[in-house]
């Protein structure tokens, strides 16, 4: 039997029953949504209309759309890719982690987080796509058939490769991953529409939920499941960020070639995906009512991940300008050296306050227990690794070996659509989500109530 | 649907601890249980029930073994067979570079292997047919259902005893298994 320390925050509050958990989510998906709801839905297909004329022009008229230029040849794509992917980091390190740590903490969370990784890397997946060009032929580059466009065979020698390979392999993983988790849930509105004599509903949900019904012998083997793939996800998703950050280390460029970007980048990734995950999970609790379950003391563990992680970008930052300087090569000098003081100084400075200064404050309590300052802090620091990724490469391409090389970037419109096309995709599919699905894991929920919630803790 | 097939009975069950002595004390009796349906998973239950711990973990094994093998002739075959070239310097098998994309091809197919084969053993496809005991057992009770014509026990003699075992409910139902 589990025992508990009665000194522990409970995990869910209200005095909820396991009744009123099928009640509280389920609710959700039976009930037509809200004004809010239709609102925020309107707001983010007009965004994504809008940025589809952006891609329109793209794919019409080619890249020469955004403002790259021969010294600036990657900038705000590759920009938005990685901050993309990055932001993808967070669902599966809460459900794959905190599932191997036994933080139970991750239960109310894990589903809205797989949710969001699962979009966020459909959205990291546009600018790769997208930047082909041609997207039908893009597709086929990519994958190792035989092709005429020079050697026969795609190079496995490239990092951009190894990312093909690694962002597919997440995102299938993730999807399956968060789908097995959904399917005990699909079965419980399946459950509750044929009681309540829901046809449609029943049928839709009877087909998502694969006959599920409950069984120990299935309940054993699912747990055997979720735990081999949580092992196969951790290393997965500190594969991704690692290999997406070999596609600047394994260049010779100055401020690009270095040995700590692969750790660097993970912790960038799991910093800015927490930040977003705050983001989503402030307004979804407060929309949903789900306070008795996303609770301040999980808004508090998030802000302690949160400042480990951004410590860490931070003494990162600091090693790099230190291994610049001892490395003695003029080149890597003069990058750090322009990083700083030069042209983009603002964007290196927007990055240093946003990623460095601004989680430093969750040390308070007062502080990283306050829902207004967590929500502040959760976007400030997504501007700021936003920023850090602008900073790597924009900066550390403008300045060319020969100086009549140099140039400036500067976006155009088209840049811009790009991304807010991507946001419009990202909000489209969480608010869906939001209403169709499950946003809390009930199963689960309901499996640590009896030790963490607040009856039991009185 | 509910006329034909065979009889159970079924005690419903309102917390997993009860449940979880019940289900010893039942088979202590020497009464098969059927089956035990729960809202979600009771830690120890594998146990009390007599079933095996999961082999899928060693389905999991040989998936990714596959992946690992089809990843690295691939790339060999393409490579270093097909159409030798020299990349970066490096000579016509460079297996360090490999690493990347064999790790994630162990990981795809020991990932969808395993969940794969747990769909297939447990009979979970599309609009597969749950055997839904109590529309209950998804929500917030624990159902334990005992096919009568195995035991050697009257309807009315189990369902006593399940309810002198912490049963809230014990009901009979006939179920096309």
């Amino acid at each position: 039997m589990h025992v508990e320390s009665k000194l522990r925050k409970p995990l869910i509050t209200g005095g909820k029953t396991l009744h009123d958990v099928s009640e509280d989510i389920s609710k959700r998906v039976e009930q037509k949504p809200s004004i809010t709801w239709y609102a925020a839905m309107i707001i983010s297909n007009i965004t994504l209309i809008v940025g589809a004329y952006a891609v329109y022009r793209t794919l019409w008229d080619g890249i020469g759309m955004w403002g790259l230029n021969k010294t600036v040849m990657w900038a705000w794509d590759i920009t938005n890719f990685v901050w993309w992917v990055g932001i993808g980091h967070a669902g599966t390190l809460i459900s794959a982690i905190l599932l191997l740590f036994r933080q139970r903490w991750r239960m109310a969370i894990n589903r809205s987080a797989e949710a969001m990784t699962i979009f966020a890397v459909i959205c990291a997946a546009m600018f790769p796509l997208l930047h082909m060009g041609r997207l039908w032929i893009g597709l086929i580059w990519v994958l190792p058939l035989p092709n005429t466009y020079g050697s026969l065979w795609v190079n496995f020698a490239s990092p951009l490769l190894w990312d093909v390979f690694a962002i597919t392999t997440y995102f299938s993983v993730s999807l399956v991953f968060w789908y097995i988790g959904l399917i005990p849930d699909f079965a419980t509105i399946r459950d509750r529409a044929k009681k309540a004599g829901r046809k449609v509903s029943a049928y839709i949900y009877g087909g998502l939920s694969f006959g599920w019904d409950g069984a120990a012998k299935t309940w054993s083997r699912y747990e055997t499941v979720s735990l081999v793939l949580a092992g196969l996800a951790t290393p997965l998703v500190l594969s991704v960020h690692t290999i997406v950050s070999m596609d600047f280390a394994t260049s010779v460029i100055p401020g690009w070639h270095t040995t700590i970007f692969p750790p660097y980048f993970v912790a960038g990734a799991i910093f800015s995906g927490f930040a977003m995950v705050l983001t989503l999970l402030i307004i979804t609790r407060k929309v949903y009512n789900l306070e008795d379950y996303i609770t301040i003391k999980h808004l508090e563990l998030m802000n302690i991940v949160i400042i480990v992680t951004g410590s860490i970008v931070g003494i990162a930052y600091l090693t790099e300008l230190f291994m610049a300087w001892y490395s003695g090569v003029a080149y890597e000098q003069y990058a750090f050296y322009n990083r700083v003081t030069g042209p983009y100084w603002w964007a290196y400075w927007s990055m240093m306050t946003c990623n460095v200064i601004s989680p430093q404050l969750f040390w308070f309590k007062k502080i990283r227990t306050n829902i207004v300052a967590t929500f502040i802090i959760s976007i400030i620091v997504n501007i700021g690794m936003w920023f850090e990724r602008f900073v790597i490469i924009v900066t550390s391409l403008h300045r060319d070996f020969l100086p009549s090389s140099w140039a400036m970037f500067y976006p155009t419109i088209y840049d811009l659509g790009m991304y807010i096309f991507t946001f419009g995709l990202f909000f489209t599919a969480f608010l869906a989500f939001s209403k169709y699905f499950p946003v809390i894991n009930m199963a689960e929920v309901k499996s640590i109530l009896k030790h963490t919630g607040e009856k039991v803790k009185k | 649907m509910d006329d034909k097939g065979v009889k159970f009975v079924i005690g419903i069950y309102e917390d997993e601890d009860v449940l979880l002595d019940a289900i010893s004390s039942v088979r202590d009796k020497g009464i098969n249980i059927y089956e035990v349906y729960s809202p979600f998973p009771v830690h120890g239950i594998e146990s009390r029930l007599g079933y095996k711990r999961s082999r899928l973990s060693i389905a999991a094994f040989c998936f990714g073994f596959l992946g690992t093998c089809l990843a690295l002739t691939m790339m060999i075959g393409m490579t270093t067979i097909d159409w030798p070239m020299i990349i970066g310097g490096k000579d016509f098998l460079p297996l360090p570079v490999f690493i990347p994309v064999t790790f994630e091809m162990t990981v795809l197919l020991s990932a969808f292997g395993m969940v794969g084969t747990f769909f297939v053993i447990s009979d979970l496809k599309p609009w597969g047919k749950p055997k839904t005991f109590d529309l209950r057992s998804t929500d917030d009770k624990h159902v334990m259902a005992i096919e009568i014509e195995k035991n050697n026990m009257s309807e009315a003699a189990l369902k006593k005893l399940l309810k002198s075992n912490g049963a809230s409910e014990a009901n009979s139902k006939m179920m096309d298994v």
